[in-house]
């Protein structure tokens, strides 16, 4: 096809089609196809009950890949995520054993353990200089050691207050579960700061160029570490809605994180270098992995088939969209 | 610069590794009960032959400046298969080993395809591959189980004479014939070259691509022969995601310590098994000093993280700030 033709059909899309990412065009396509093979399985795959059930299990993993679409953007990774995620459970359920202020400051103080790793994080990528996937594999493993030493290698027997129950599975609006809002109010917010702040601004800048961004008068190195913070709360929160979700936390609930976290964004079109990337996308990419978890687990596959699956198809997929310019 | 300064310079790395396994196990045996006797020194050899491997072949990787996330898989999945394979008359055994070897070569080409040919980045790449990896290992053994050959394994978990571990002497028999001729063939250079810098290795009609692949490939049979020693020493396959996650994890650890560049083009796969084996002993430092074992998960982790921070010290050599970005 010719590149006027493309242009002549591009010309003729309507205005939010033609400014759209293929790739994240592609990820909406990938989950239509989902949706209608799932159909085809059963009947009440279309039904809105099991939509809406679905969304709610996609915000979880949209509110912690959300943190890591930030770092992502940046060029760098966070592999810290698993013990996080157990961590901000862990330390909420655990807060809220101290008696009724303790129970009032269960959720920030869950929150708060997160953002602690990810600081460390930071200050190890920004201003030590260590490649982030070498020092959040390191984080990932002294939260790891301090959990155990602090359960003493069981599931902890705190259980998640009420306020974390209610924000996991109540309902402020009928009909619209409590974690879908949330997960829409912590995505609003970052289209906010991605597209409309000096912050955003910087961090597409720096995952571009980390030299440009820096000549050009950007503190660099805040932005890097304000953004693995940030990434390290928002795991801890997810963690936190997951221990209100199952009503306590367990040793390795955030194992099941790491991949979908990365996959979903990198599903959504972001670009794994860096710079490149929109939160549509990522909103995409959860709810593709999502469905596909449900539609693996629907068709009752064992855990070892749904692995390889899974790790089939994210390979499929970004073979698809997600490869690297050819070389030179 | 004079000749022997030049090696020195370019071993700096595995030398300094070597000094503080050395260092390390000189701690750990003065205070373990039964002192340094050959007992002491086999089980621990045992323990820290299984990571070098692992290292090794996470170093392979690393040298191209990619990262081998599955390596910790791909011993787990090997592991598996051994435990259905490695057993009956000395042929059917040694068929099945050559079947484990050729998995784990097989594991690293299609780990090699997809991020040289494919041209995904390794990180994702090999996350995902370890995923399928793991998924085939349950799938081999939904709970752990099976036996080996004991006879073999017994020869090479054993002794020598009586005192030198036979693990070691593989290990030793594994750089000889991978090791060193990988890294002294035209390929090996290649992949040191790509790792320093793909630009100028391509401008200069290097192989690249072949080398990085040799490099993936090898890096699963290497992973394979860790996952084949598990085996032998545990006589069973046991497909456990932690315990595949945690080698990966410790590769990593061992081959910062073992002196390997993490951004590429420099180090040695020897460097790496002084690192897994310096690791290995200061993860066992706490039980000869008699910690609750529950602390050793987190002493490990700041092991690590401290590890990790060394690298740090080459920011006070930085004359120009742009020097902190690569």
């Amino acid at each position: 096809m010719s590149e006027t033709t493309l242009g002549g059909i591009a010309n003729r899309m309507p205005k939010f089609l033609r400014r759209a990412d293929p790739a994240v065009l592609t990820a909406f396509a990938c989950i239509v196809i989902l949706l209608l093979l799932g159909s085809l399985y059963s009947r009440s795959f279309l039904s809105p009950e099991y939509l809406l059930q679905q969304l709610k299990v996609a915000s979880f993993l949209g509110v912690i890949a959300t943190g890591m679409m930030l770092v992502i953007l940046l060029g760098q990774i966070d592999l810290s995520v698993p013990w996080s995620v157990a961590t901000g459970a862990m330390m909420a359920c655990a807060a809220a054993a101290y008696g009724p202020a303790g129970v009032a400051v269960a959720i920030p103080f869950g929150v708060l353990c997160g953002v602690a790793i990810g600081i460390v994080n930071g200050i190890g990528v920004a201003y030590l200089r260590i490649p982030s996937m070498i020092i959040t594999l390191a984080t990932n493993a002294v939260a790891q050691g301090l959990m155990v030493v602090y359960t003493g290698g069981f599931s902890p027997q705190d259980s998640a207050t009420a306020a974390m129950r209610y924000l996991a599975t109540g309902f402020t609006i009928p009909g619209v579960p409590n974690a879908v809002i949330i997960w829409a109010l912590i995505g609003a917010a970052t289209v906010f700061v991605l597209t409309r702040t000096s912050f955003g601004r910087a961090v597409y800048g720096i995952g571009n160029r980390e030299r440009a961004a820096y000549l050009s008068g950007i503190d660099t190195r805040r932005v890097v570490m304000i953004a693995f913070a940030v990434s390290g709360g928002l795991s801890a929160f997810g963690g936190v809605l997951l221990a209100g979700y199952a009503s306590k936390a367990a040793q390795s609930m955030g194992d099941a994180y790491l991949l979908p976290s990365i996959a979903a964004v990198v599903l959504g079109g972001t670009s794994i270098l860096g710079g490149r990337g929109s939160y549509l996308g990522t909103v995409a990419g959860v709810i593709l992995i999502t469905l596909l978890q449900s539609i693996l687990s629907v068709m009752q596959m064992p855990e070892a088939g749904r692995q390889i699956i899974y790790g089939v198809v994210i390979v499929a997929m970004l073979l698809l969209y997600g490869r690297a310019p050819a070389s030179r | 610069m004079k000749d022997w300064r030049y090696l020195l310079a370019e071993q700096r790395g595995t030398l300094l590794a070597f000094g503080i396994l050395i260092v390390m196990f000189a701690i750990y045996s003065a205070n373990h009960p039964a002192g340094f006797t050959p007992n002491v020194v086999q089980t621990a050899a045992n323990k820290g032959v299984l990571l070098a491997f692992v290292a090794m072949a996470q170093t392979l990787v690393v040298i191209t400046a990619g990262i081998d996330l599955s390596v910790g898989m791909i011993f787990t999945l090997t592991n598996c298969m051994a435990s259905w394979l490695v057993i009956g008359t000395g042929l059917e055994t040694a068929f099945g080993v050559l079947a484990v070897l050729g998995t784990g070569l097989l594991c690293g080409a299609v780990n090699g395809a997809i991020v040289i040919y494919g041209r995904l980045q390794p990180i994702v790449a090999t996350i995902a591959t370890g995923a399928v990896f793991f998924g085939l290992a349950l799938l081999l053994r939904p709970v752990p189980g099976g036996s080996v050959n004991e006879d073999l394994a017994d020869f090479l978990t054993g002794r020598f004479f009586g005192l030198v571990p036979a693990s070691l002497v593989a290990l030793l028999v594994v750089v000889l014939v991978v090791w060193v001729p990988f890294s002294r063939s035209e390929l090996g250079r290649a992949a040191y070259a790509a790792g320093s810098s793909e630009t100028a290795a391509y401008m200069s009609g290097v192989p690249i691509r072949r080398g990085k692949f040799l490099a993936y490939t090898l890096a699963g049979l290497l992973a394979a022969i860790g996952g084949l020693f598990l085996t032998f020493f545990t006589y069973t396959g046991e497909a456990a995601y932690a315990s595949g996650n945690s080698y990966t994890l410790f590769s990593i650890a061992a081959v910062v310590l073992g002196g390997v560049s993490l951004f590429g083009g420099k180090g040695s796969a020897i460097g790496a098994i002084f690192g897994a084996l310096a690791f290995r002993t200061i993860g066992d430092l706490l039980f000869v000093f008699d910690f609750d074992p529950l602390w050793q998960p987190l002493f490990q982790g700041v092991i690590l993280l401290i590890a990790v921070s060394l690298g740090a010290f080459a920011l006070f050599r930085v004359r120009n700030r742009l020097e902190w970005f690569l």
